[in-house]
């Protein structure tokens, strides 16, 4: 064969292997909504879920989805965002620098199950939280953390080191120059990588099951006293979670239509998760064209 | 070629009526192990546009970043040798690095807008100096924009963008440069990345800054050089081999090498 076919036959090779890996992912996607979509309706997202009858619904499972999530970004964020800032802006090359690096990219890629592990022996029973939206929230931050400091620190790194020269070259010190030159330029990637990072906590459901629990008590709406045990904001009570719920229902379930809720859950989860993708694309580019347009 | 280890030198002594705004002595500047600047002493006149020309890798880059102490930035250089700026030696340790920088601003190779506002990209420096009147501000941006002949493009286009702005972002560094009404301008090859009509713009810009201000430019451009600038330093692997006025630099040079590079031999 001449250079010529062979580069067309190698085209074709990786184009079949790409349409291939869209398939699955599409394949996927069409069975857990052609299942999940018909049991979705305005009572299944907002009731709460029920044992021995049918008819249950999502409602606290997802409100303690978005709340964990929102605490865990609460907590996280300005970490990593802190150690992003020291990594990239102010870290000499030397040994502890290549140790914290080393620590980052170990602690992401601990499997969720060990960290939930982890969770569970220091939150749960050595600070005895036990089962809440503490410990999980404080779990999935460690699972976070390295992951959002290292797309922290590639959006600064990104803004290119004439920026940084031509804040010093002002007379502005360096922490002014990284705080007002350097971070609002890298917001768009940081808003991108911290959208992504919210879609990987709401389908987190290892890290969860020994830290937030695998119960959600009855929760009074009305209630915002956070003291309240029935309170949605207390962040002592125990709180299962969407995935959580998903994966408590094919374990263990007590309800006769276990197979419905978990495929109308499982769609809500994976359309959430779309969402947060859509999201970040999104906002990343439509801030990047604020930032360079008019 | 020219002999490296024996270098005839030609250095310009100012006389004693000229003004002298900045001054070297004894310069050296090492990154790690490796001595980039060998003792350079040169004297820059007030209100004068010096240029530093040489070959890549002469060290005329890193003499000029040297000047306001950018090389501070760069963990492994060290910098040692007087810089004198009104009588005081700006080298030193106990220097506030950042006012100095007021007084020494500089302009860099590749333009660096902020991702701001074109007003922003004035006003910003000047507030973090504690500049925070609007009327003061806007004075500021205005005239410095009109200093860098660059306000009738943009005057209605403040709220723009920087990034947005096609052919003058270099003028617009210029112009936040000068904002900070500095004494002195560092700019290191500011046209080497621009197309030919912005890059005679910034020159005309600069013959009209050098009634305020003491320029110091790197170029490559020999005509830039000979063009724009009232005296030339020739840089040769760290260390300035002649130093004159421009016009006897470019057409009675004093040393082979430097006659070697102005007229296009090697370089």
């Amino acid at each position: 064969m001449s250079a010529k076919k062979w580069d067309k036959f190698a085209v074709g090779v990786l184009y079949a292997l790409s349409i291939f890996i869209v398939l699955i992912l599409f394949s996927l996607l069409a069975f857990i909504l052609i299942r999940g979509l018909p049991q979705i309706s305005w009572e299944f997202l907002t009731q709460p879920a029920k044992s021995f009858q049918v008819g249950g619904g999502i409602g606290i499972q997802l409100f303690n989805s978005f709340y964990l999530l929102f605490l865990t970004m609460l907590i996280s964020t300005p970490l990593a965002l802190g150690a992003a800032i020291y990594l990239s802006e102010y870290a000499k090359q030397n040994w502890l620098t290549d140790i914290i690096r080393t620590a980052i990219e170990v602690l992401s890629s601990l499997p969720s199950v060990v960290v939930g592990l982890f969770g569970f022996l220091i939150f749960v029973i050595q600070f005895d939280f036990g089962f809440s939206i503490l410990s999980g929230a404080l779990a999935l931050t460690i699972f976070n953390l390295p992951l959002l400091t290292r797309t922290i620190e590639d959006s600064l790194q990104a803004i290119p080191g004439v920026q940084r020269e031509a804040g010093l070259a002002l007379g502005l010190s360096r922490w002014e120059t990284v705080t007002r030159i350097i971070l609002p330029a890298a917001i768009p990637g940081i808003l991108t990588g911290m959208i992504l990072a919210a879609g990987r906590i709401f389908g987190e459901a290892a890290a969860l099951i020994y830290t937030a629990g695998q119960s959600a008590p009855a929760l009074d709406f009305a209630n915002w006293n956070p003291q309240s045990i029935t309170s949605p904001l207390n962040i002592m009570r125990p709180a299962e979670t969407l995935a959580v719920h998903i994966w408590k229902i094919n374990s263990e379930g007590v309800m006769p239509d276990g197979a419905q809720v978990s495929a109308g859950a499982s769609a809500v989860l994976v359309l959430a998760v779309l969402l947060f993708n859509v999201v970040a694309r999104y906002l990343g580019k439509k801030l990047q064209k604020k930032a360079t347009s008019a | 070629m020219p002999n490296q280890t024996n270098l005839e030198t030609n250095i310009l002594k100012m006389s004693a009526d000229k003004k002298i705004d900045l001054s070297t002595e004894d310069l050296h500047v090492w990154y790690g192990d490796n001595e980039a600047i060998k003792g350079v002493s040169l004297e820059f006149e007030e209100n004068k546009i010096t240029s530093l020309i040489g070959p890549s890798g002469c060290g005329k880059s890193t003499y000029l970043r040297s000047l306001n102490r950018m090389n501070d930035e760069i963990e492994s250089a060290k910098v040692t040798g007087k810089i004198i700026y009104k009588g005081i030696d700006v080298n030193a340790s106990n220097i506030d690095v950042y006012e100095m920088r007021k007084n020494i601003g500089m302009v860099f190779q590749r333009p660096n807008p902020f991702s701001k506002s074109i007003y922003d990209n004035i006003a910003f420096a000047l507030r973090r100096h504690g500049i925070k009147d609007k009327n003061t501000l806007d004075e500021a941006v205005e005239t410095s924009l009109k200093q860098a002949a660059l306000w009738d493009q943009v005057k209605d286009q403040l709220n723009k963008s920087a990034l947005a702005l096609s052919g003058g972002q270099q003028r617009l560094c210029i112009a936040r440069a000068i904002a900070l009404k500095p004494d002195i301008l560092l700019l290191d090859e500011p046209a080497s990345a621009l197309d030919p009509i912005s890059t005679s713009q910034v020159e005309e810009t600069l013959l009209q800054l050098k009634e305020d201000y003491s320029i110091v430019i790197v170029t490559h451009n020999m005509q830039q050089a000979s063009r724009i600038s009232d005296y030339t330093a020739f840089f040769y692997v760290g260390n300035v081999i002649e130093y004159d006025e421009t016009r006897k630099v470019f057409t009675r040079p004093k040393i082979q090498a430097t006659e070697d590079y102005v007229s296009g031999h090697f370089g």
